[in-house]
């Protein structure tokens, strides 16, 4: 089973994101760039995969600046066999992203994308299940567990209300939550070996894709600061307070 | 101009979110003066189609009762959706992951671009959202025709559940997609209120240690009415499952009383959290990003706070 795994470049999620005084979005210069953390999490997926047998080749793919390609990299270092970078300038919104991925499924033929649930800039969560509607597959989101058997794939979905557990048809999107497993590092000769491998590029001209943006963002605001760091002396105090400054017990 | 808000349910009763996205749906039609439907879809609703019948404001119920919107999959509820899409201006749901999962895909089949977590509503095409786990707030103009808007529960007043009289109207099936189905499922079972919608939660970290230690938190809100949470570290070492999970990643809740214990307070915690009213955290690191963010901290070795805040609720309530 060929898979392809949709990566996103981010600023990382450990960095305190800053608004831009003009309101025109967040600071982006020299401020870390990783791939999106639920990504490496599809990456990690597909490579296990590849390791068990089950993935025939893992092929990875982003969507965005010329930049993007050292994530493809780091994606290429974990255990993937090449990359596509779907290179554009434009401000990319998920329908935009599935269509241009789309483009790529019809050209690769994969039986199975994987992709993570949310990407931790935006947080729109929307990718992986309009990729699947364009392509009329079968989508199974929030994978903690994902098992293949013939022509099909026994997914646990971590939902609000605990997990459930589907079956879903080969092709299918699939994308990743948190506890599918854990990505690991690449090694170093991991990390030379992968600057070996190829890296195609192409536009969403070359998949005839008019990328413009539906959404358009007004402003970027930074939300109210709360005014906490107040301390109390002991359990007796804090129960005091929370009963006749606070009133809520 | 017309809405359709989509109904969570359990088959018996309204989701409580299910009404803050009805109040949402009033601000977007106090922008644009319309009709207010809700879609009530599943296996044997009946009884919650009545009681969407009964939410203030609605005018209209719409009942698809299928086998094949039983679980709800994606593949099959899109479809109704794209159908009933036609007749209505938006398609209004509460953030979850039943609209994060159908939504999107309805999207993608009317060739629109969803918004997500919608948190306030500027005009009648103009919506505050979070991004970067909420520090940030984008003000985004929608530009397509037809709007499809999932809205977090926790930024909007709760509609009343009684007043309305709507008529119910069943609605034709879209069939079985055959593209997935329903394994199972292994749902939290609790006597307690929902975490989203609790008026008090209590959340643990991984300074809990284990699993059973959560029973010191359980008796706290055992006493206050509140819901158990947890941080997502507590969560992937296997102390709670994973629907306790409150952040970025997680449930969204915004109580009036927060309670964090054992949890150091990253980005992505806060993100689910620092919208409750107040906030109270035990940690026995000073430095524990939490306390920035707390009403009231309280640096302690949570072995002897949890414990004796349990004595002191008893002297106090
Ligand atoms: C993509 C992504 C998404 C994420 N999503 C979420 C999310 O949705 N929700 C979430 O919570 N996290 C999320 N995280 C993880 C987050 O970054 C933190 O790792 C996590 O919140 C830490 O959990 P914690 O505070 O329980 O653990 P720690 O950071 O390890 O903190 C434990 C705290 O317990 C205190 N402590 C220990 N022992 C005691 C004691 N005896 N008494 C008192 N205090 C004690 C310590 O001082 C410490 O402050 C996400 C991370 C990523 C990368
Ligand atoms: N620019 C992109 N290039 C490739 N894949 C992407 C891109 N943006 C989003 N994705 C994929 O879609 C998932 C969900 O993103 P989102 O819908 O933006 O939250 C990500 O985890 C990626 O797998």
């Amino acid at each position: 089973m060929k898979v392809l795994v949709a990566i996103k470049r981010v600023i990382d999620a450990y960095v305190k994101v800053r608004v831009k005084s003009d309101g025109s979005g967040v600071e982006t210069q020299n401020v870390k760039m990783s791939m999106n953390p639920f990504c490496e999490i599809a990456v990690e997926e597909a490579v296990r995969m590849k390791e068990a047998g089950i993935a025939s080749e893992v092929v990875v793919v982003s969507c965005g600046q010329q930049n993007s390609q050292e994530t493809i990299r780091t994606a290429l270092a974990m255990g993937a066999d090449r990359g596509i970078l779907v290179q554009s300038d434009a401000e990319l919104q998920p329908l935009a992203i599935a269509k241009l991925l789309k483009g790529v499924v019809e050209k690769e033929q994969p039986e199975l994308v994987l992709m993570g649930k949310q990407a931790v800039d935006n947080d729109f969560n929307q990718t992986g299940q309009m990729l699947s509607a364009l392509l009329d597959w079968s989508q199974a989101t929030f994978a903690s567990k994902i098992e293949k058997s013939d022509g099909k794939l026994t997914v646990t979905r971590e939902i609000d209300g605990g997990l459930e557990t589907i079956e879903v048809a080969l092709p299918a999107v699939v994308t990743a939550d948190l506890r599918l497993n854990e990505p690991r590092y690449a090694s170093l000769p991991n990390i030379m070996k992968a600057k070996k491998k190829p890296i195609d590029t192409m536009s969403a001209e070359d998949l005839g894709v008019d990328p413009s943006p539906r959404l358009s963002v007004v402003k970027v605001s930074e939300p109210p600061a709360r005014q906490g760091g107040a301390k109390v002396g002991s359990v007796a105090e804090l129960v005091e307070k929370l009963k006749n400054e606070a009133k809520v017990i | 101009m017309s809405i359709l808000v989509i109904a969570e349910h359990d088959g018996g009763a309204l989701k409580p979110a299910t009404l803050n996205a009805v109040t949402a749906a009033k601000e977007i039609a106090g922008h644009s003066d319309g009709e207010l439907h809700m879609l009530v879809a599943g296996e044997g609703v009946d009884a919650a189609a009545e009681a969407a019948a009964k939410v203030e404001g609605v005018t209209k119920v719409l009942k698809a009762d299928d086998g094949a919107y039983a679980h709800l999959l994606a593949e099959n509820v899109a479809p109704l959706l794209v159908k009933l899409a036609e007749s209505y201006d938006y398609l209004v749901a509460p953030s979850g992951t039943f609209s994060k999962n159908v939504m999107p895909r309805v999207g993608a089949l009317l060739d629109l671009q969803p918004l997500t977590d919608v948190v306030a509503v500027e005009s009648a095409d103009s919506f505050v959202r979070p991004i970067y786990a909420g520090n940030a707030l984008a003000t985004v103009k929608m530009g397509d025709a037809r709007k499809l808007i999932t809205v977090r529960a926790t930024a909007f007043d709760a509609a009343a559940p009684e007043g309305g009289s709507a008529a119910i109207e069943a609605v034709e099936s879209t069939g079985d997609s055959g593209k997935s189905s329903y394994v199972g499922s292994e749902l939290t079972q609790s006597e307690r209120p929902e975490l989203t919608s609790a008026r008090v939660v209590i959340s643990g970290g991984r300074g809990m240690q284990n699993g059973e230690n959560f029973a010191m938190l359980e008796k706290i809100a055992d006493k206050l009415g509140a819901a158990v949470g947890a941080s997502r570290a507590a969560v992937d070492a296997g102390y709670v499952p994973n629907d306790y999970q409150v952040g970025q990643t997680g449930k969204v809740v915004a109580p009036e009383l927060y309670i964090a214990v054992g949890i150091s307070g990253a980005i992505q915690h806060l993100a689910g959290m620092k919208d409750s009213k107040v906030i109270v955290a035990i940690n026995k690191d000073e430095e524990a990003p939490i306390f920035q963010v707390a009403d009231y901290g309280l640096v302690a070795d949570l072995f002897q706070a949890v414990p004796e805040l349990e004595q002191e609720l008893d002297k106090a309530l």
